[in-house]
């Protein structure tokens, strides 16, 4: 008897020292994976949650009171940098500034003479549709308010083209309106709190608009293009229709029964960068280039309805 | 280890402000400096794993609450990239010359592989072309640019002297 309790006690003590007597160095790797899968694991619930819960979720709501504490910080932090990306925005204009310079003139004169032409225009479209009690929708600008805000800044990542605008609900800015600069669109507000609102920008894979050519009425979606970021492309374009090369394009602005487009018509989009099609193709190929520079957004107009 | 949690919180609380609010308006082709990723990094390396993944965690819920992007995405990343590092700190700091600037690559490529890997599973997709030559490379070395001058930074917040060296470790066979 003594000898099978000798036999066995030694192999019992020497698991038992297995797993009491870890060695420093493993019990610290063992405590870090384990707080590294943990920390996983709860990333990856935050993200499910986060996914399936609505625009008013708990997760959404916290990261908007998140946010609307940040805010003030960001914007004090946009004040402090923009001295020096003016700096560096003056320094590169300064190269090929002279060239611009003379290619702006030029354009001046040009335009001056359309201006005069179209406030002809304008002013005979007015009278004509005072003529035929014309019903329009909203349009723009004068169906809207402009909030001016600025851009404080931009999510850390090349798979969403968004900005943060200074300015929320409590400019009265609420979620799908649309947001311009001096030059034409800029995208949609997709988020907003009190102080502060997401826009979608042009150029996201999920934006898109219903866009007409100016010049020739031809109608399409503009939406982001295959590989570029900053290249977009009027799509569903028929192949009957006309666009050539330096065409405008603008909102379409249509309104269907209740369903209503969220941008209003006459908005500039783009001009037409080149025009192609094949014979397999249902439609027509356009690249449009955006006349938004959205690598340098510093300052945007959010349009507020004035009827809402 | 209060005292280093509290300085590392409002350290990446400030970065992802800085992130946010100026480093992405730094723009080379598409990429951005990532301060916030060298910050991790380089903690980690000063820190260890455990430190790392909690103060990576952290700091990618910071930044996805002050850019309202989908909350736990960009903690999942950084949770592995500091939990990494901080592995890597442990077993390489003493013998590498450039452990901040080994590290940072390394981060910075697995970061920008996982960040792909996510987005593309929820739908948002890059071309190869514009992954690589646009987003991977410009932000490689702006990274790179950032690894020393941030390192040293932590590496007087965070004083080497304080932390419980694992001095038993010897090299791994």
């Amino acid at each position: 008897m003594p000898r099978q309790r000798t036999a066995r006690l030694p192999v019992l003590d020497a698991s038992a020292r297995r797993t009491e007597g870890l060695s420093p160095r493993t019990s610290r790797a063992l405590r870090a994976r384990l707080v590294a899968a943990v920390l996983v694991l709860v990333s990856l619930a935050l993200i499910t949650v986060y996914f399936r819960e609505s625009e008013d979720g708990t997760l959404h709501g916290a990261q908007r009171i998140g946010l609307s504490v940040a805010m003030p910080f960001e914007v004090a932090g946009e004040r402090v940098a923009r001295p020096f990306r003016d700096a560096w925005g003056w320094a590169s204009d300064l190269i090929g500034a002279k060239e611009e310079n003379a290619k702006l003139r030029a354009e001046v004169e040009e335009l001056r003479k359309r201006l005069i032409q179209n406030e002809t225009s304008a002013s005979e479209n007015a009278r004509l549709r005072e003529l035929l009690q014309f019903v329009d929708g909203p349009n723009f600008p004068a169906g809207f308010d402009g909030v001016s805000t600025r851009v404080v800044g931009r999510p850390p990542s090349a798979y969403n083209q968004e900005v943060l605008i200074a300015a929320g609900t409590s400019a009265g800015i609420q979620r799908n309106d649309p947001v311009v600069t001096q030059d034409g669109l800029v995208g949609l507000v997709t988020d907003v709190t009190s102080n502060g609102a997401k826009v979608t920008l042009l150029t996201d894979q999920s934006s898109a608009v219903s866009a007409v050519v100016l010049e020739t009425g031809a109608a399409g979606i503009v939406r982001h293009g295959p590989s570029d970021s900053a290249a977009l492309i009027l799509d569903r374009v028929s192949k009957d229709a006309l666009v050539d090369d330096g065409n405008l394009v603008i909102t379409a602005g249509w309104r269907t029964g209740k369903l209503e487009s969220l941008y209003p018509r006459g908005i500039p989009v783009g001009t037409v960068k080149s025009v192609g099609q094949q014979d397999v193709d249902l439609y027509k190929r356009i690249q449009v280039a955006p006349v938004v520079d959205f690598d340098s957004l510093a300052e945007v107009i959010v349009l507020v309805p004035k009827n809402r | 280890m209060t005292v280093d949690a509290i300085k590392a919180g409002a350290l990446m609380l400030f970065a992802a402000l800085v992130q946010v609010s100026i480093a992405s308006t730094i723009e080379v082709a598409e990429g951005h400096p990532d301060v916030v990723l060298v910050l991790v990094i380089s903690i980690a390396l000063l820190r260890g794993p455990v430190f790392g993944a909690v103060v990576g965690f952290w700091a990618g819920l910071v930044l996805d609450v002050a850019s309202l992007e989908t909350l736990g995405l960009t903690s999942l990343l950084l949770t592995l990239v500091g939990y990494f590092a901080g592995r890597l700190g442990d077993v390489t700091t003493r013998s590498s010359a450039h452990p901040s600037l080994v590290a940072v690559a390394l981060g910075t490529i697995g970061f920008a592989l996982g960040s792909a890997v996510v987005h593309f599973m929820l739908g948002s997709t890059l071309s190869a072309g514009e992954f690589f030559i646009g987003v991977l490379l410009p932000t490689l070395a702006l990274n790179m640019l950032l690894a020393y001058p941030l390192y040293g930074l932590c590496r007087r917040i965070f004083p080497t002297g304080v932390r419980e060296r694992p001095a038993e470790v010897s090299p791994a066979v």
